[in-house]
């Protein structure tokens, strides 16, 4: 049983280990660690994304409004950076304030207005994407000291890959979420919620901290990301980012979560990030095929992985019927 | 109030739900060191009591006082954190974590600031290792049986309950083994000062273990007792709502002709945890009348005879063929008909028509592919609904604006469209008017005249004697005995139900 839950995680495993090999047959080159470390950089902002939508997801909720929350995060610091000359930090901490406080709201009113999170996020995402044009709707360039720096920062890998500052960072989030995940309160009551709300009420889970801490933490990680995308962007523009969320949401289902809540893994994500991220680059690579196949890549696995868990739960059912007259 | 030693005390308390009042003016206590059974039949607001003590409902008045302080109870965390465990009637677990993190959330051991694991896997196995469970506390609850699940509450609301202890028919899914070691563990909590509240339907288990009793009825107050001071038959008038003294002697029919051969019967049939093997045969023209408590093991009885749970022992035969009775659908081969207890959920299909509604059983014994016309459909309609007077302005009406009893009659149009051999009713009045409840009797009565064997199942005590030619009591999932003839009396029936275990009737 143990296993069947854990069952989408190693077809997760086996997907991404097979798309290793597909990609180091056709192009050798793929294997070395300086593609691995473009991955990273490239799909930094997605992957911090993708961690706050797994705790959301494995919830029961969802959060639309992660790709808007990361360009109104972008634009508001190159505004405050280029426009006020605020330092990039003071810039960064002020971002992450407005974002987290935007998740908690959104948290607080999808607890108590008892609205579907499907609804108070879309407002979100409009709101977020609103706000971002009302204060710039052109793309505004950063050019400032601590940028080059930070740019510039890497930790050199065996074989020359470069580790940059925000593929580090990303990794650090995806290490932080497993320990928030499986060794916090706050992650069990995560579970818990996702596994049924109202049982967990009735067992003393503290579902409203925990309803908005889960979307306070997308909306710190949504603004997290836009910081990032800021970085490796150096600018900000309103109309970036958009759809993001639907490749986090793509990333976590890929990383084996049940759509439906309760079940699932952090690191699961990790590998759902680093699938579509190998699709791009062995398209890259190629040279000829269009980006879009990426889109049909993902959609496949995403048809395959929704059914993969259809038919665990009712594996599970017909487990558990036999169980019940044993 | 004013109670000396009062654990956990509510006061007056009123609780109504969209103007439906689950609960009036009630007073309740638990002492320390007792255990105080809560009783009442089905919808008597046992577990609206429950709610509102533990903070899932707010009462619309009254107070509740813990210790002596009057508390405000804001949610079940809070009920909590404030010595009270419960188990609430609704299993309420969560099947996708393990077992340990079921037993300890909340109150996972800690170190270094993050949970432990280890820790907590260890102290979940020494907890259940009291309940001789040995199971894998990693594994998600999910993967293990009701009963087990059902074990896991207790074991976790036991380990909660500072000073109080509530149970809400935890006993449900439970065989006798395990209600017992349930009873042992609750033995020694009561030594050890708690205040246990105990709801459940088997009054075995209640003389068995409780110490003062509590009955409610309608979401009154009924009173308070000693368990030793209550006589068992007294017990069972408080919660049926009936005087002894005014139980009045009905006539009842005599049985069928001597000679008529069954045509149905069962033997040694019977489901492991639903009901205890049980024979029964019924013959054509006769009503068998299945009187008991709630709980009592009647609505898994016509679930099993009519295949919706599957017999694991015992067989049945049909005209002296043996059966076997793997669904629903073989029933209705073999011309069976149910009509359910609960008939919003199970029965009536409330945006079809009323037409649409009597056709549909026949139309499922024919087969989808044999379609009948809608002018077949509706000559039937027609005619049901003339022979039942069944009240509406016409048969393209959708059933869920017809009255309760009209329903009703839906249902047993649709059911006697099939000819069916025996037809089970499960509390066919329920819900419905007084007009139309006797209507329903004579209905029933006419029909068994015309040779239909008809099995009924009803907590109206003077509904079974009205029309039974026989009345077959059921205690505890176990079929007691049949009365006959004389014997048929409010007396003798409520005498049975309340008869301990092994006194016979
Ligand atoms: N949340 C609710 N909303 C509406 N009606 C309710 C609710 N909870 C209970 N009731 C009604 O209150 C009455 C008492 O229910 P309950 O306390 O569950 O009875 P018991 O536990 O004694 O069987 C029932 O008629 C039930 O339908
Ligand atoms: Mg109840």
């Amino acid at each position: 049983m143990m296993s069947s839950r854990l069952t989408p995680f190693f077809a997760t495993l086996v997907i991404f280990a097979l798309a290793y090999a597909v990609c180091v047959f056709q192009f050798p080159n793929m294997a070395s660690t300086r593609v691995a470390g473009n991955l990273l950089t490239d799909n930094a902002f997605l992957g911090i994304a993708a961690v706050g939508m797994t705790f959301v997801i494995l919830s029961g909720g969802i959060d639309l409004s992660v790709g808007a929350v990361i360009a109104f995060t972008g634009v508001l610091i190159s505004v405050l950076v280029s426009w006020y000359g605020v330092h990039p930090l003071a810039a960064f901490a002020i971002a992450l304030a407005v974002s987290t406080a935007f998740g908690a709201a959104m948290g607080a009113a999808i607890h108590y207005l008892e609205v579907p999170a499907f609804i108070v996020t879309l407002a979100g995402m409009f709101l977020a994407r609103g706000m971002a044009f009302v204060i710039a709707t052109d793309s505004i360039p950063i050019n400032h000291a601590f940028y080059s720096a930070v740019q510039k920062m890497y930790v050199l890998m065996p074989g020359g890959g470069r580790l940059t500052l925000i593929g580090g960072l990303m990794l650090a989030v995806f290490a932080a979420g497993i320990v928030i995940a499986h060794y916090t309160r706050f992650g069990s009551y995560v579970y818990a919620i996702g596994g049924n709300r109202q049982s967990a009420e009735l067992m003393g889970v503290p579902v409203a901290r925990t309803t908005i801490g889960i979307y306070a933490l997308s909306g710190f990680l949504s603004g997290l990301a836009g910081v990032v995308f800021s970085l490796y962007t150096s600018a900000g523009y309103s109309l970036a980012t958009v759809g993001v969320e639907l490749d986090a949401i793509a990333a976590v289902v890929i990383g084996g979560t049940l759509l439906t809540g309760g079940v699932g893994l952090v690191a699961g994500t990790f590998f759902g990030v680093v699938i579509q991220g190998l699709i791009q680059t062995y398209i890259v690579f190629d040279g000829t095929l269009s980006s879009w196949w990426t889109k049909i890549v993902v959609g496949i696995l995403l048809f395959a992985f929704i059914a993969l868990q259809r038919l665990l739960v009712l594996a599970g059912d017909r487990g558990a019927a036999n169980r019940k007259t044993a | 109030m004013g109670e000396t030693d009062a654990l956990l005390s509510a006061h007056d308390i009123s609780k109504s739900f969209f103007g439906f009042k689950a609960l009036e003016h009630v007073d309740f206590s638990v002492r320390r060191g007792e255990i105080h059974a809560l009783l009442g039949e089905n919808g008597a607001g046992k577990s609206t009591l429950i709610k509102v003590l533990t903070g899932v409902h707010r009462p619309d008045a009254g107070t509740i006082v813990l210790n002596g302080e009057p508390v405000d109870v804001r949610d079940p965390l809070h009920a909590q954190k404030l010595g009270v465990g419960t188990v609430y009637q609704e299993v309420n677990l969560l099947p996708n974590l393990s077992v340990a993190e079921n037993l300890y959330i909340g109150r996972q051991p800690k170190r270094f600031g993050l949970t432990h694991a280890g820790a907590m896997n260890r102290m979940a196995r020494a907890l259940l290792a009291q309940y001789d469970i040995d199971i894998d506390v990693k594994a998600p609850l999910a993967s293990f049986s009701v009963a087990v699940q059902q074990l896991v509450a207790i074991a976790r609301a036991v380990d909660m309950s500072g000073s109080v202890l509530i149970l809400d028919e935890p006993t449900a899914s439970l065989d006798r083994h395990e209600v017992q070691l349930l009873f042992s563990v609750m033995r020694k909590l009561r030594e050890r000062g708690l205040g246990i509240v105990f709801i459940t339907h088997f009054l075995d288990q209640v003389y068995a273990v409780a110490d003062r009793i509590t009955v409610l009825r309608n979401g009154r107050l009924v009173g308070t007792r000693d368990r030793a001071a209550l006589p068992r038959m007294e017990l069972v008038s408080m919660m049926l709502g009936r005087a002894l003294e005014a139980v009045t002697e009905h006539g009842h029919r005599a049985p069928p002709a001597a000679g008529t051969a069954p045509a149905i019967e069962f033997s040694a049939y019977g489901l492991s945890r639903s009901v205890a093997p049980f024979d029964l045969a019924i013959a054509p023209g006769e009503v068998v009348g299945i009187a008991g408590l709630l709980g009592s093991g009647r609505t898994e009885t016509a679930r099993l005879m009519f295949g919706i749970d599957h017999a694991d022992s015992g067989k049945a035969t049909v005209d002296g063929k043996a059966v076997r009775i793997t669904s629903p659908r073989e029933a209705v081969r073999l011309g069976f008909g149910l009509c359910p207890e609960d008939r919003k959920a199970d029965g009536i299909i409330g945006d079809l028509s009323v037409r649409e509604n009597i056709a549909l059983a026949l139309q499922a014994r024919r087969g989808w592919l044999k379609r009948m016309s809608s002018r077949e459909q509706a000559e039937l309609a027609d005619r049901f609904v003339k022979a039942l007077d069944i009240r509406t302005t016409d048969i393209e009406k959708p059933v869920k604006l017809l009255s309760g009893g009209n329903q009703q009659k839906v249902i047993l149009a649709r059911w006697l469209a099939t000819e069916p051999r025996l037809l089970i009713l499960d509390e066919p009045t329920r819900g419905i008017d007084v007009g139309a409840h006797a209507e329903i009797i004579q209905l029933i009565n006419r029909l068994c005249a015309e040779g239909l064997a008809l099995v009924v199942i009803s907590s109206e005590i003077e509904e079974i004697m009205a029309y039974s030619t026989r009345v077959r009591v059921l205690r505890d999932r176990e079929h007691i005995c049949d009365l006959t003839g004389a014997e048929i009396s409010t007396g003798t029936i409520m005498r049975t139900i309340a008869a301990s275990e092994g006194a016979g009737a």
